[in-house]
């Protein structure tokens, strides 16, 4: 019985000591895997709420000054209503702004800021120098294929993109 | 002993149940309250001016014509697409149990897609209707 009992509270400790291992990192950047790799983070609202019409952007896309303007014209989304109650609209800017490409968190964000100007703030991720830059090789009739549908669909090729992972590999482009 | 046990399993299931009950709304639930704000009754809202209103072509905002149907197909059983592809899951409660169980939601979705659609706010009428004709869908 005592056994029984002890070989319990082990078996729960290591159990809460393993969750609280994984739990705690998953705010942070872990493996940024030479820029192609985004950290890991996690905020319900911005996953819950951006993620309804396309996969949540990453912050780390786009400057600060960038998604201040994004956050501030919701009611007109690149044509769309997609207006927000006005706690839930500062929980997300607040997070894209801790996370933001000019926010020195991310190797992504780095290398965004390289083909940014000081005063800029593009609207668009497919605007900025660096995407460009890297889908130089696409071309205009592959973006406007029906399993694509446009340069704004990351997960038509990048399979993993909602997991923030967009290293060469793991590209497919679809027919 | 084994009777209290029984019984505090039994309110413990019942308190949960009723948490349940409490949280959620439901097609139903939601049609009665937008009739009250209406001001009409439940039986006065129809599921053919609903199934109008997904239908009805609109000018867009940028001059294209818009309905419903434009995103969500024309069944409303079947899964439909935003405009950047992601998939949207079926409006019918029949074949998407959690669609209408959520007021906040729904409140927010009929304003933003009556916003683009229509180019002005549902009225609670309109959305009573809507829900309606989704609700009854087989």
């Amino acid at each position: 019985m005592n056994y029984l009992l002890r070989g319990i509270g082990v078996v729960a400790t290591v159990g809460v000591v393993s969750m609280l291992a994984f739990s705690l990192p998953s705010n942070q950047a872990h493996g940024d895997d030479g820029g192609n790799v985004l950290p890991r983070l996690t905020n319900k609202a911005w996953q819950q709420e951006c993620a309804s019409c396309h996969i949540a952007y990453a912050p780390a896309f786009l400057p600060k000054a960038s998604w201040q303007r994004l956050m501030g014209t919701l009611d007109n989304h690149f044509g769309e209503n997609a207006s927000l109650d006005p706690a839930t609209r500062a929980d997300i800017l607040k997070f894209l702004e801790t996370h933001a490409a000019d926010a020195g968190t991310s190797q992504m964000g780095r290398r965004v800021m390289q083909g940014v100007g000081a005063k800029d703030a593009p609207l668009r991720i497919t605007e900025t120098r660096w995407f460009v830059r890297k889908h130089d090789e696409v071309s205009r009739t592959t973006w406007s294929r029906k399993s694509i549908g446009s340069a704004a669909n990351c997960a038509a090729c990048h399979r993993q993109a909602e997991q923030g992972v967009f290293d060469e590999d793991t590209v497919r482009i679809p027919k | 002993m084994t009777k209290h046990v029984f019984l505090g399993g039994s309110l413990i299931i019942l308190g949960m149940a009723a948490a349940v009950a409490g949280a959620a709304d439901s097609p139903a639930s939601l049609a009665a309250r937008y009739a009250l704000e209406a001001g009409v009754p439940v039986s006065a809202l129809s599921a053919p001016r609903g199934e109008a209103l997904f239908r009805t072509e609109h000018a867009g905002r940028n001059g294209q014509s818009v309905s419903c149907a434009s995103c969500h197909t024309p069944d409303p059983k079947q899964a439909g697409k935003t405009r950047v592809g992601k998939q949207i899951e079926p409006l019918a409660p029949k074949a998407n149990p959690e669609r209408f169980t959520d007021a906040a939601k729904v409140e927010k979705w009929f304003r933003r897609n009556c916003t683009d659609v229509l180019q002005r706010e549902c009225s609670a009428q309109e959305k009573g209707d809507f829900i309606t004709w989704l609700g009854q869908i087989k």
